[in-house]
């Protein structure tokens, strides 16, 4: 008895908060990752990125040293907000850099309203309403959104490439719907016209039906899907003729489907696409953040050029010492310097610079991006265009794209947006 | 009969004298454990632990008694966790009805035990690993079905927002409100399999599981009898996912996914799913892994993503030692102070 009521009291003790507060000379930064599922590879490069930039920084923001923790997630909302939890109130970090995917960036917005004392720079999520619907004071994101990573491609289709009908095919749940908005609005109002969509099921692997019901009298398909989805659709559409152009979503030609084996994928040159980067890009910023990235890690440990995931999270933290550097390290007050200062003024990235509007969320640049052969047998992306200043409305003022509606399967409504404009 | 004739010369003891000294311990632990551990451990670890000891309860009593595995339970949960919140209120307007607390809760419990009853009666009429099989083909469909479904479930995205409604001017979804929430619950669903355990009901279906050919012969009805024990297991479920929405303030398709069903497994059999304590025993031990396995891994200067290697050697090791859970490792040492108590004699007692 005695022995037992000894053992759960010392037991007790261990469970005493075991991680103080950080010190007054350190500033912890909390970094919220997908490292299991489909994201882990990319996670992990967010992982390397933050390492980066704090590498770059000297180790140290605003006079502070800089300490890290790694929570790691596995993409679903749930485990999100149980990771950032254990961040704020068992590690005590001062800033939270993350998540990774959409429905976890909506789960942390609402997370963040319950620690208003505390700030929230995103990851590389990116659903719309996580900064559009209700967004929170203490939420941050300086990488676009889906639907503005699809905006400037519908512009290029239509004067560059003379495509004007289109069917679309894209994935059924929010991102797909987002991503196929930024193109819809923008491939709409350049007088571009939507035959037909098609919504497949996310992890769908036959696709014979859709290409079946296919139009014929279209100059392009449109293509939201990623990954092994994408792989599949092309192996079948290859081999049901393969007759008409393609346009990618952004996800459509990453590195996973480039590098993919199998002939099928040849159907993708020529195709454009939209992204948040271009990996050819020739502004110095970007050659120089590029050169950095290959040297810091052995080459076995990294991909060969940074993927949108390390991007977004090099930029988050970027951001976080950038602010820090200029408040001299002052998080008192509930952070209200901090945030000031991530607000204000424009942040120069290797992808150009970002600006916050009033939801605190970026307005930049969307690189538009062609499918090309690269001469030895495999396929590269190679940088057409890109569209400067897109910001969160897609450059409709607020009440348009309000009246438009949130992205779904039947918005936006194609010929209301040609018509008005 | 024996036990009834002994009852009336022999003075029944008072009930709380028939509970023994460890359980006062672990009552007064857990009932002071506000005091001495912070926030973070109160609703996340400790919170997590009791929703899922009770989901893996329900699993427990399925397999345990009634000799039936059962993969559905933690999508039983999950509907429970979807009626919450589309009966109550959630961010979604447009489909949550926004319903008072005393309607939504039973009218979740129901569906979920609904849902729960017509899966069992599928289910009872196979055995072994076909039971095992039908259980998890139905949670892969029931996954699917809510990505899929935009009307009701609302898709990929699901439900955010769900919280539990101001009772009594308590905010429950406070650290130490909740802990005492969760640990209510916790103890009436225990309460209630043991009661139930005992009860001719549970006498049955032990029968059931033992001779199920015999128990015809005489008499009772072996499939009622299972689809009955699919019912009750059902609403300690449906009970553990109304919690689990509310603690995550949102529920989404990745909530009852595939992973999520096998885990309720992993804990149940970790835990040792001969009594009803097993499985709190097993959540313990999984959330104190899933949360704290990443911060071992660094302190010992590893790179933290290989964090699920440690949880996978956590549960090898438990189950290699113990193929019978935690509960049977406890067993054998019990059994082994027992013989080990008279060395003069070398008896056993």
């Amino acid at each position: 008895m005695k022995k037992a009521l000894i053992a759960s009291v010392s037991v007790g003790a261990l469970l005493l908060p075991a991680a103080a507060m950080a010190q007054d000379d350190t500033v912890k930064l909390g970094i919220l990752v997908a490292l299991e599922g489909a994201f882990a590879e990319g996670g992990a490069d967010g992982v390397r990125n933050v390492e980066l930039a704090i590498q770059q920084a000297g180790g140290m923001a605003g006079g502070k040293k800089i300490e890290t923790v790694v929570a790691p997630t596995d993409t679903t909302p749930d485990t999100t907000v149980r990771q950032a939890r254990k961040l704020i109130e068992q590690d005590g970090v001062d800033i939270i850099l993350g998540p990774l995917s959409g429905s976890e960036g909506i789960a942390m917005r609402d997370y963040a309203k319950t620690i208003p004392d505390k700030t929230v720079i995103n990851g590389i999520s990116g659903a719309l309403e996580t900064t559009w619907v209700d967004p929170a004071e203490n939420f941050f994101r300086f990488n676009l959104d889906g639907a503005q990573w699809g905006a400037g491609l519908g512009t290029y289709v239509v004067k560059e490439k003379g495509w004007n009908r289109v069917a679309t095919v894209a994935a059924d749940y929010s991102f797909g719907y987002t991503n196929f908005l930024g193109f819809a609005v923008d491939f709409c109002r350049a007088g571009g016209e939507i035959v037909e969509r098609f919504w497949v099921p996310l992890g769908s692997s036959d696709f014979g039906g859709v290409i079946a019901a296919l139009p014929d009298d279209v100059d392009a398909i449109y293509l939201g899907v990623g990954g092994t989805d994408a792989i599949n659709f092309l192996n079948q559409y290859n081999q049901a003729g393969a007759e008409t152009n393609l346009i990618g979503g952004t996800i459509m030609a990453d590195q996973t489907v480039l590098t993919s084996r199998g002939r099928a994928k040849d159907a993708l040159i020529g195709t454009p696409t939209s992204g948040a980067l271009a990996e050819d890009n020739p502004d110095p910023a970007w050659r120089e953040y590029v050169a950095a990235y290959q040297e810091a890690f052995p080459e076995g440990e990294r991909f060969p050029s940074p993927s949108l995931f390390g991007v977004g999270y090099y930029v988050a933290a970027l951001a976080a010492i950038d602010a820090l550097n200029e408040i001299d390290g002052d998080l008192s007050g509930g952070q209200a310097k901090f945030r000031e200062a991530l607000a204000d003024d424009p942040l120069d990235t290797p992808l150009g610079p970002v600006s916050l509007n009033e939801n605190r969320q970026a307005t930049g640049t969307v690189f538009i991006n062609e499918v090309q052969d690269d001469g030895q047998g495999g396929l590269k992306n190679v940088m057409v265009g890109k569209a400067e200043n897109v910001n969160q409305t897609l450059g409709m003022t607020v009440e348009e794209f309000t009246a438009m509606g949130l992205p779904s399967r039947d918005t936006p409504d194609c010929a209301a947006l040609a018509s008005g404009g | 009969m024996a036990l009834v004739e002994q009852g009336k010369t022999v003075a029944q003891p008072w009930w709380f004298e028939r509970i023994t000294a460890p359980w006062w311990v672990l009552a007064a632990v857990l009932l002071t454990m506000p005091v001495w551990v912070n926030d973070f451990i109160l609703f996340q670890v400790m919170g997590w632990t009791f929703i899922l000891g009770m989901i893996a309860l329900s699993m427990m009593f399925l397999a345990g008694y009634g000799g039936m595995v059962s993969l559905i339970q933690m999508s039983v949960a999950a509907m429970g966790g979807y009626m919450v919140a589309i009966f109550g209120t959630s961010g979604m307007g447009e489909i949550s009805m926004g319903l008072s607390w005393w309607l939504y809760i039973p009218i979740a419990i129901v569906i979920a035990a609904i849902f729960g009853t017509i899966v069992g009666a599928l289910a009872v009429r196979t055995e072994g690993i076909y039971t095992i099989m039908i259980t998890l083909a139905i949670a892969a469909a029931f996954f699917y079905f809510t990505r899929q479904n935009y009307t009701i479930f609302n898709g990929y995205s699901g439900f955010n927002l769900v919280v539990p409604p101001m009772l009594f001017g308590v905010d429950w979804r406070q650290p130490m409100p909740f802990y005492y929430l969760s640990l209510g619950c916790a103890v009436l669903c225990y309460l209630a399999v043991v009661y139930v355990a005992r009860a001719p009901f549970g006498l049955a279906l032990q029968g059931v599981r033992d001779n199920p050919r015999r128990m015809a012969a005489l008499g009772f009805n072996v499939t009622a009898h299972r689809v009955a024990a699919y019912t009750f297991a059902s609403v300690i479920a449906a009970i553990g996912g109304i919690l689990l929405v509310w603690q995550n303030a949102q529920i989404a398709p990745g909530t009852a996914g595939i992973p999520a069903v096998i885990d309720i497994l992993v804990i149940a059999v970790v835990g040792g799913i001969s009594r009803p304590i097993g499985p709190f025993i097993g959540a313990l031990i999984y959330v104190l892994l899933r949360t704290f396995s990443p911060d071992v891994l660094m302190a010992f200067g590893l790179s933290g993503e290989r964090f699920k290697l440690l949880i996978g050697l956590g549960f090898l090791t438990v189950v290699f030692f113990s193929p019978d859970g935690v509960l049977g490792l406890w067993d054998r040492w019990q059994a082994r102070r027992a013989r080990s108590r008279d060395p003069l004699t070398g008896g056993e007692t």
